[in-house]
């Protein structure tokens, strides 16, 4: 049997809720996020596997000395099958890794699965380290070491943070719908980024900007949300702005945003002020996605046309998804990255 | 005219070589009229009546059929031909052993899409074959069952009957019956009949006679 | 039109159901031998691909330790963590059922030939609630534990996760093999760098076992193919017979008007109908075949090769839609030349016979032609072929030439035997005999077929047994085999041996390359069992002298034809050279192997530490040294095989190869029988006015029949003496060809009379049979009917 198959609905980008958003825990026993967090670091970098789903998640955008921009993606999932404990194989975590590089011309994916319990993936907070197989992400927050490597690429990158952690929603309490589905949600958006690129065509040296998400939650959308359009974007001001589209059903959507300014001070905004309609689309090998987006967020000035970097950076792992570089213009200018789901 | 035969040629491949069996051979038949072609074996005669049947063409001549040359007609033409205008009954019955005595008497009028139930229950009463009708042809006396394949050769109804020794294989007596039915029910249908016998007894029962010899008219 | 011509048609066979049932017998018979076999074949080997699909056996390099102990788990993690995309897998036996633990998430195949459906537990396959995939007879060997039921697995087989399969098994926390990925990421350190007590084997082109089974398929491909033949010419004579009978009635309904287009139509669509159902009735009784025959099919390879087959048979849609297509493929390949046949008959009688004499000559020269060329083509064949097509080609080139030759050697044989005649009746019967050649002809053209296929299959198979008992007798020299299980085990039973038995003989080997094939290097020590029991196919006068002393190399037969080494021919091993002093048949082995010297052995390679032992003594003392040793050193007795043991297996398994042979065989020859049947009752409607003059001058009805029977069992006799030499030269083709191209290896041919003999009797007893009846009836038919003759004849 194909393993794609259950894998597909073990990692809920989509996991349309499961059970009721009852307070504390939902039925099957999992732990569901309450209003008003408080944060404990370094301990809250590391797992919660009392929640189903988490994830590290890591894009960069980034530059050759020529001037040919990139895209790169590290990201770890966990996805939990109970919330009881076991030992060794009976570890009842999923590990699921995404790595990619995105070149104007070229996509290129890698995917690792791996069962939690024997040591292959996992997270542990201090000294924080992220791995699956040979992928890491390892350091203290302040600086990050990320290698990764497919059958076509690899990369080595070191990170360092120009600024502080940003929370979203509600002081990291991130509302998902109408209906109240909500998850934990924080960035380090200030990464500056340098390191290698194996690429077929050679190595290449490359420096940018990145941005690390963290989020976790049992039941991060409702019975009626089909997918979602997020955006991260980094203003050439030194601003950026996170937003996301989830798709309804019913063809409405709930959207919610955050404005980061240059400190790091953040602003967020609740369903409706944030906007993002879809434009031109491409046929990628799973489906006809939009590349090219009007973005508003009004309350902010921000009028912007965001387009794909490489149309084709559609990601041909399990659970198949949209996901790669864009560049931002209007009444804003700069760089950012969008992740699409529920199109295929 | 209801037929008109011009200059017919015949030739067949034999082991001893080529045979010229019909040397321009010609005739003419009225609707109504009846002709016996008499001559000794080996003179043409029933090979001319196979070419007025369609069952054979020429080499060269023409067969006038109601104004169509049959000579000329294709495959599916002659078997249009047979189907419908022109009726054979041969020496050998040819009935299908397997069907039943009623059906082998309907076969050529269902085939012509001319089936006519009243017609085929007249037929039967007159050859006398009513009693008969639920019996397959193997348990039919020779006569029997060449009553029934006139009965059959009339049931849709041609416009000309050919018949070839249609007799042949009988006694003489039920030979006689067997005569007096055929040109009585040919009489009534208004048909053509060309005979092809070697007894002069019966080609005096007809109103005209050729004789062959040689693939020539004597 | 087409209402009337229907029921013409149809009418005739309502009259005539005999005739009905021998056309629809006939296709049903064909097509169930062919498809039975087919079923046969097609079931095992479906059964090895799901055991390699399970494992991913042959398709992808495997990692193990150098000494073949499982591994710690903690080495996958170490691999996985330096980039080295593997799977670990753990097996080993439970109450008889191999149990796989896999790794779904990194197997290549995910859980193997499994079928989940979506909405099946996943979870409690991952987490340890014990769930396991077997198909229904495994399932009944594990009744304590959760098996759910799934066809797709592997006979003998349970799926299960890994960490299932560790606890199951008493293997926590360790791992047998890894499996690699095709696919590894850029920059991965050497294997040496992070695991150097692993090892990587190469993928095989095929599994070992699929390999092994394909000579046993051989046999039966082969008996399929010749069967599709039989059936083939069966069919036709079904058709030929069919159109024959209604001839009379084809010209009556064209001459009452019916277009011969639509007459044609009407009947090829009607003998559609019947090869359908003709079809779906072979395809059931071929159902039965095969699941009567599986299960010894079954029992052979698991003996024979260790190979799982399943003793049940699935029906497989592509089974039944290849034999409907073989029926009505078959039906529409006869029919089509009946059918040509029917077009071109002139439509009166008279103008028939003579078309029919004078084709009748031309026909038979062309035979005649196409059979030598064939003949002569097979004859070049022999001599050049090398390949598998090459073989094949030759088989059909031999058989076709040989069975188109059939009715023209018979016709002189009967020509000449005529000549010798001396009384009328003799004369008469020989004459009359040469006139039905023609219509009896694909009848024994078929009897030909399946009695050749039969002394060349049974040739071969018996070759191969005697063969390959011989081959054991040679390998399995000594009386007990001992395997130890670390260096302990093994200095003890070198110290018990010493005392107890007359000669301990390591098994030791290294695998190598010698010019590029894959070779397995073996250490033999200096012992009389060496010399005394071991036959070459070529040698040196003395090739193990100079071999245990350092200076040649024996090699299996299969190298010495992949490498295309000869006696004489150097080998160099590492640093030192050898000579090919002797090449030794190796049957059932798919790779190469060489045999040195035991001193020289340790020098080239002195990390194999030696764990396989024979050891030789009287064979009355086997059960005291296997009790003594267990109760000395600690080897149990699992450790231990009796070569008795072994060579009785080995036997028993070739009875049931036999039994699988032997039913085929008759089975084939009742086929031919059949089609010997029919073409005699064809005969019969045209016989009365042949043999009416014989009878009217004085020869009884009763005389007649027996004349016929006699007439049918002299051409099968003529036919049997005909396909004895024709059944070697397949079975030589098969043995020297054939079995080359396919496993490298050529099989000696023996030769048994006995069983030809038996076969010849079975062949005329199955031609008198089908004799009876027409022969019977003949006796019977009224004189009434002969009568006729006279009356209706022109």
């Amino acid at each position: 049997m194909n393993v794609r198959v259950w894998i597909f609905c073990l990692f809920p980008f989509a996991a349309f809720a499961q059970g009721f958003a009852g307070l504390g825990s939902d039925a099957e026993g999992f732990s569901i996020p309450t209003p008003d967090p408080a944060f404990d670091f370094p301990a809250d970098h590391g797992p919660h596997n009392d929640y189903r789903i988490e994830w590290w998640y890591l894009t960069a955008n980034l530059q050759a000395a020529d001037g040919t921009p990139y895209g790169l993606q590290w990201t770890l999932f966990r996805s939990a099958l109970a919330p009881e404990k076991g030992d060794g194989w009976r570890a009842p975590q999923i590990w699921m890794g995404h790595a990619a590089v995105t070149t104007p011309t070229a996509h290129h994916v890698s995917e690792r699965l791996a069962r939690g319990g024997i040591g292959q993936a996992g997270v542990v907070a201090d000294p924080f380290e992220a791995w699956i197989d040979d992928w890491t992400l390892s350091g203290d927050w302040q600086t990050l070491d990320m290698t990764a490597s497919g059958p076509t690429f690899g990369y080595d990158m070191a990170l360092t943070a120009r600024g502080p952690l940003v929370f979203h929603g509600d002081k990291g309490f991130s509302v998902k719908s109408a209906q109240g589905q909500a998850s934990y949600y924080y960035s380090q958006p200030f990464f500056e980024i340098a390191g290698t690129l194996d690429l077929p065509e050679g190595t290449v040296a490359v420096t940018g900007n990145a941005w690390l998400d963290r989020e976790w939650s049992s039941q991060p959308l409702a019975d009626n949300q089909t997918g979602w359009d997020w955006f991260s974007l980094s203003f050439d001001d030194g601003a950026k702005l996170m937003g996301f589209r989830l798709q309804q059903t019913d063809g409405n959507s709930y959207t919610s945003a955050t404005w980061i300014a240059p400190d790091g001070a953040t602003t967020a905004f609740p369903d409706g002020a944030f906007t993002a309609d879809p434009g031109e689309t491409y046929q990628t090998k799973g489906g006809e996605v939009p590349v090219s987006w009007a973005v508003s967020l009004p309350a902010k000035g921000v009028n912007v046309t965001v387009d794909a970097i490489n149309p084709d950076a559609w990601m041909t792992t399990s659970v198949p998804y949209w996901e790669g570089p864009v560049r931002v213009s209007g009444s804003h200018t700069g760089t950012g990255y969008l992740e699409m789901t529920g199109y295929e | 005219m209801l037929l008109d035969v011009k200059d017919i040629h015949k030739t067949y491949a034999t082991a001893d070589g080529p045979f010229e069996v019909l040397r321009g051979i010609g005739l003419t038949l009225d609707a109504g009229e009846t002709l016996a072609l008499t001559g000794e074996s080996g003179s043409g005669k029933s090979t001319l009546l196979h070419l007025i049947g369609g069952l054979d063409t020429p080499d060269r001549g023409q067969i006038m059929l109601d104004g169509v040359d049959i000579a000329a007609l294709d495959d599916n033409g002659r078997a249009d031909l047979r189907r419908g205008t022109v009726g054979v009954v041969f020496q050998q019955f040819n009935l299908i052993p397997s069907l039943k005595v009623s059906d082998n008497i309907a076969f050529q009028a269902r085939l012509a899409g001319r089936y006519d139930p009243d017609w085929l229950t007249v037929l039967a009463d007159r050859m006398g074959l009513t009693p008969q009708m639920g019996k397959y042809p193997e348990q039919l006396s020779g006569g029997q069952q060449q009553r029934v394949a006139i009965a059959r050769t009339l049931a849709p109804k041609p416009r000309l009957v050919l018949a070839d020794e249609p007799t042949g294989n009988l006694d003489e007596a039920t030979a006689s019956v067997v005569m007096d039915l055929m040109l009585e029910l040919v009489t009534v249908t208004g048909a053509g009949l060309l005979m092809v016998t070697h007894s002069d007894a019966l080609a005096g029962r007809m109103q005209r006679r050729l004789h062959l010899r040689a693939g020539q008219v004597a | 039109m087409t209402r009337a011509t229907l029921h013409a048609l149809l009418s005739h066979w309502w009259r005539n159901p005999l005739q009905l049932f021998t056309l629809l017998a006939g296709l049903a018979l064909a097509t169930a031998l062919w498809s039975g076999v087919q079923a046969v074949n097609a079931e095992a080997r479906a059964s090895y691909d799901a055991a390699a699909a399970t494992l991913g056996e042959g398709q992808y390099d495997r990692l193990t330790r150098r000494d073949g102990q499982p591994m710690d788990q903690t080495i996958y993690v170490r691999l996985r963590r330096a980039g080295w995309l593997v799977s670990p897998v753990v097996q080993g036996r439970l109450d008889g059922v191999r149990i796989v633990g896999v790794e779904p998430l990194t197997a290549p195949g995910g859980i193997g030939p499994v079928n989940l459906s979506q909405d099946a537990d996943i979870g409690s396959f991952l987490t340890g609630a014990g769930q396991l995939f077997g198909n229904a007879e495994t399932a009944a060997r594990l009744p304590d534990l959760d098996v759910i039921i799934s066809p797709q697995t592997a006979p003998g087989t349970a799926v299960t996760d890994i960490g299932v399969a560790q606890d199951l098994l008493g293997k926590s926390g360790r791992i047998d093999s890894l499996i690699v990925l095709p696919a590894q990421p850029q920059g991965r350190p050497a294997l040496a760098d992070i695991a150097p007590e692993l090892t990587r084997q190469q993928a095989q082109g095929g599994s070992d076992v699929g390999r092994l089974t394909d000579s046993f398929h051989l046999n039966l491909t082969a008996f399929g193919l010749l069967s599709f033949a039989v059936g083939i010419f069966i069919v036709n004579g079904a058709i030929g017979l069919a159109f024959e009978q209604r001839r009379p009635v084809v010209r009556t309904l064209r001459a009452l008007g019916l277009p011969l287009r639509r007459l044609i139509i009407l009947m090829a669509a009607e003998l559609m109908i019947f090869a359908l159902v003709a079809g779906i009735v072979g395809v059931a009784l071929g159902y039965v075949i095969a699941a009567l025959l599986l299960p010894d099919v079954a029992a052979t390879l698991r003996g024979l090769y260790g190979a799982d087959v399943s003793g049940t048979l699935q029906l497989r849609p592509s089974w039944w839609l290849s034999g409907l297509a073989i029926a009505l493929g078959g039906t529409a390949l006869a029919a089509s030349g009946a059918l040509y046949k029917l077009s071109r008959m002139p439509l009166l009688a008279a103008a028939q016979h003579r078309a029919l004499a004078m084709a009748a000559g031309k026909r038979a020269l062309a035979q005649g032609a196409i059979a030598v060329c064939l003949l002569i083509m097979s004859a070049v064949l022999m001599v050049t072929a090398d390949g598998l097509i090459g073989g094949f080609t030759l088989l059909g080139a031999l058989l076709i030439g040989a069975a188109l030759a059939l009715p023209l050697i018979l016709d002189q044989i009967l020509r000449v035997a005529g000549g010798l005649a001396k009384s009328v009746t003799a004369q008469w019967f020989w004459a009359d005999t040469r006139q039905q050649l023609p219509g009896l002809s694909l009848a024994l053209m078929a009897l030909l077929l399946a009695m050749a296929a039969n002394v060349g299959v049974s040739t071969m198979v018996s070759s191969f047994r005697l063969t390959f008992t011989a081959f054991l007798d040679q390998r399995l020299a000594s009386e007990l085999y001992v395997s130890t299980e670390d260096a302990r085990q093994t200095a003890a039973l070198i110290a018990y041996a010493a005392e107890t038995a007359d000669a301990l003989l390591p098994i030791q080997s290294a695998e190598t390359d010698i010019e590029g094939q894959p070779t397995q290097v073996f250490g033999a020590r200096d012992h009389a069992t060496y010399r005394d029991n071991w036959a070459f196919l070529q040698a040196t006068p003395d090739p193990w002298d100079t071999t245990f002393a350092g200076q040649t190399i024996l090699i299996n037969e299969q190298l010495s034809r992949r490498a295309g080494l000869d006696l004489g021919d150097e080998i160099r091993l590492q640093d030192q050279t050898f000579t090919v002093a002797g090449v030794y048949g190796d049957y059932g082995n798919p790779i190469g192997q060489a045999l040195i010297n035991e001193a020289q052995f340790f020098r080239l390679y002195p990390d194999v530490m030696p764990d396989r032992f024979g050891v030789r003594m009287p064979a009355e003392k086997v059960p005291e040294f296997v009790a003594g040793l267990e109760a000395q050193t600690g080897i149990p007795p699992s450790q231990t095989i009796n070569q008795a043991g072994i060579k009785a297996i080995s036997l028993a398994i070739f009875e049931r190869t036999f039994t699988v042979t032997t039913a085929l065989n008759i089975l084939t020859l009742a086929v031919a029988g059949f089609a010997i049947l029919m073409s005699l009752l064809t005969l019969a409607t045209m016989r009365v006015p042949q043999l009416a003059p014989a009878w009217a001058m004085g020869m009884t009805r009763a005389r007649l029949g027996r004349l016929e029977l006699m007439r049918a069992v002299l051409l099968a006799m003529l036919t049997a003496i005909v396909a004895l030499p024709l059944g070697l030269a397949l079975a030589w083709a098969l043995l020297a060809v054939v079995n080359v191209a396919a496993f490298g290896w050529q099989l000696p041919m023996y030769i048994f009379p006995w069983d030809y003999a038996r076969l010849g009797l079975f062949a005329l007893l199955a031609a008198a049979l089908a004799a009876l009846w027409p022969a019977r009836k003949l006796a019977r038919t009224p004189p009434a009917d002969l009568l006729k003759v006279f009356s209706n004849e022109r």
